[in-house]
């Protein structure tokens, strides 16, 4: 296919609508994301195994973290129900892929794509399940309603100990096999670590692809269209109620798939992890990283999934707070409240949140040396 | 007969902490359009404050300081985080009051420690004789206070000249402003009251088990109240409080009779089923305003 007419020397001037809301419109952008995708690649053999295994956490949050931005960002409906969403994709990929045991049921398909499809399908059935009521309540009303499902799929999980394991014990996360290889266990070539840090990286370029691609075409306008002021979306002809269905879908199939890769890492889960708490953090991940973007949904789950790490590292520069649970500041005390206060000061001053950062920085830059 | 008078009643004093906390969600929701997620840590801080107090104050003495002390700080709070967000989008603005939540909470945590502290109560978990029933004489002096702290507040708003302004305010901002009612006090003053009432539930709940760093959940139970009686309603918190503590206590004392498949503890998360129930035949509330839309 011949590509739209472009002219030398002048890389960002369009002349086609398609040329403008091209994947990566700008040669600055194709060249940063290969090399950004390139170092991501290359980072495996570079540093050591616990923190490959932060980043393939960082990267899975990611993918939770698209999947809400989809939901919350473009869409503009708050949902406080990720946990929940997360804890069905958990659940299903865990008992799908688990070997039946006497305290807990699993199903032993381990083979990867089907269990994280499945997971990801059933969470969407059950976000479409819920968008109905969303289609009905608008602003907080919503808030607080999928804030309720948290606290009931919260009981149910812990009731329902056959396929949870219960309280305080859990079961075996999700089966990570992929063409007979088990990624989760070392062999003669890869770390296991390596081997989860690159099935999270590709995966999360893949979700990302389409995610970016989703909110670019018609789907994304109407999304937009929904958030910006729903009752004008609506008289301009966009289906509100199957755009917010779509939403919904879209964005409990990434929490889905999130939530079956995010205890992969670890290997075991409990169903007191999805709390309330869980869904706080995912939204502080879309909102300090940039409502609205999926680049700035990823910037949030790393700079999430990395502060605790960050705040570990305190005691050796800071010797007034304490490494370990004694003493008048601890690291907890001060990850949980940096916690808080980065929420705050972001909203405050960025409200674009890392990516408004990065577009300040870049447009700085660009106009060097008269950047006024 | 007794069991069900019993856990009414254990409904009610619960649903009064509830309609307490509920009516300072309201309160800061009518006026600035915002669910505030801090209130949670203003109902901690409230509890652990008294459980400093009292015995340097008596217990009444430390209630009524702490109510006022943490109805500055909510004041304060309101002053420097929530000001400079007037006019952004309100689920900015809820979920910054997380983050208020968060700091104040973990400030908190740090003045309570590992143990279970007293709050000096006089009830403890005593009973007294209730019609026939042994009740717990703290649940029937929380249904008594909750009583007349709502009617303090009914009249406040009802004939006060403040009260009329903080109406005004709720009903159009700008108009109130343009009538000379100080929007920015009203504002101040509504979480100041909010946080009054949460210090107060919040030593409601600790009388009997004392305060610990899990006591801050409790505030929640209030969500599904403001949302069942509608969030532009005081009277709707009220009947959206009690009618939750009701229903969470005969859940706990009759569901394992009748419905044992929902599970045990199902009458700690019954409030929100109901919420859902109530939602589905009313999106706005039972007493909420429905919106009316123009573009």
């Amino acid at each position: 296919m011949k590509g739209p007419k472009t002219i030398k020397g002048r890389p960002e001037l369009y002349t086609s609508y398609g040329q403008d809301m091209a994947f990566l419109n700008t040669r600055p952008k194709r060249v940063s994301v290969s090399g950004l995708v390139v170092i991501a690649l290359l980072m495996p053999f570079m540093i050591t195994d616990d923190l490959l295994q932060l980043l393939a956490t960082g990267f899975v949050a990611a993918i939770g973290a698209i999947g809400l931005n989809i939901v919350t960002g473009y869409a503009g409906q708050v949902s406080l129900g990720h946990a929940f969403f997360l804890a069905i994709g958990a659940y299903t990929g865990a008992a799908l892929s688990g070997s039946e045991t006497g305290r807990v049921i699993g199903f032993g398909v381990t083979s990867l794509p089907i269990w994280l499809l499945a997971s990801g399908l059933v969470a969407a059935f059950f976000g479409v399940l819920v968008a109905p009521v969303a289609v009905r309540l608008r602003g907080l009303y919503l808030a607080i309603v999928t804030l309720g499902l948290v606290f009931l799929g919260e009981h149910v999980f812990k009731e329902w100990t056959s396929l949870t394991g219960g309280p305080g014990i859990g079961r075996p996360a999700a089966v990570p096999e992929l063409f007979g290889v088990r990624l989760d266990q070392s062999n003669s070539v890869f770390t296991a670590a390596q081997m989860l840090y690159l099935l999270m990286f590709v995966l999360l370029v893949i979700f990302g692809v389409l995610a970016r691609n989703l909110v670019r075409s018609r789907v994304g306008r109407a999304f937009a269209a929904v958030r910006d002021r729903d009752l004008a979306a609506s008289v301009i002809g966009v289906d509100l109620t199957r755009y917010k269905v779509l939403a919904f879908a879209v964005s409990s199939f990434y929490a889905g798939v999130a939530g079956a890769l995010l205890f992969v890492v670890n290997g075991f889960f409990d169903p007191g992890s999805f709390n309330l708490l869980l869904s706080v953090q995912y939204i502080a991940m879309v909102l300090i990283g940039g409502a609205g973007t999926i680049s700035g949904a990823i910037m949030g789950a790393l700079f999430i999934t990395l502060l605790p790490r960050i705040t570990r590292e305190l005691p050796t520069v800071l010797p007034f707070i304490s490494g370990d649970a004694t003493g008048v500041i601890t690291v907890f005390q001060v990850e949980a409240v940096l916690y808080g206060v980065l929420i705050i000061v972001f909203l405050i001053v960025e409200p674009r949140g890392l990516f408004g950062i990065w577009v300040r920085v870049r447009n700085y830059w660009r106009t060097w040396p008269f950047s006024y | 007969m007794d069991e069900f008078l019993q856990s009414l009643i254990r409904g009610l004093g619960t649903g009064s902490i509830y309609a307490l906390l509920a009516l300072g969600f309201v309160i800061i929701y009518k006026s600035t359009q915002v669910i505030s997620f801090a209130q949670p840590a203003f109902m901690l801080a409230g509890a652990v404050l008294v459980s400093y107090l009292s015995p340097a104050v008596t217990f009444v003495g430390a209630v009524v300081v702490a109510a006022v002390v943490i109805a500055v700080l909510a004041l304060g709070v309101e002053r420097t985080v929530l000001r400079p967000m007037v006019g952004k989008p309100v689920f900015v603005v809820a979920i910054i009051t997380i983050g208020v939540d968060v700091v104040v909470r973990v400030v908190t945590n740090a003045f309570i420690g590992l143990d279970v502290r007293q709050v000096g109560d006089p009830w403890g978990l005593n009973t007294v004789n209730f019609l026939g029933a042994e009740v717990q004489q703290r649940y029937l002096v929380m249904i008594a206070t909750t009583a007349v702290v709502t009617a303090a507040l009914f009249l406040f708003f009802r004939y006060s000249r403040i009260g009329l302004a903080m109406r005004a305010v709720a009903y159009d901002q700008e108009v109130a402003l343009a009538q000379g009612v100080s929007v920015g006090s009203v504002f101040a003053l509504s979480w100041a009251l909010a946080g009054g009432l949460a210090a107060l539930a919040g030593v409601f709940v600790a009388t009997g088990a004392g305060v610990d760093q899990q006591l801050w959940i409790v505030a929640l139970k209030a969500l599904p109240a403001i949302i069942i009686g509608g969030l532009e309603s005081l009277g709707g918190a009220v009947v959206g409080g009690l009618t939750v503590g009701v229903v969470e206590s005969l859940f706990g004392t009759y569901q394992n009779d009748f419905a044992p498949w929902l599970g045990p503890n199902f009458g700690l998360v019954a409030p929100y089923a109901l919420m859902l129930l109530v939602l589905l035949v009313r999106p706005y509330g039972l007493f909420g305003k429905k919106e009316v839309e123009r573009l």
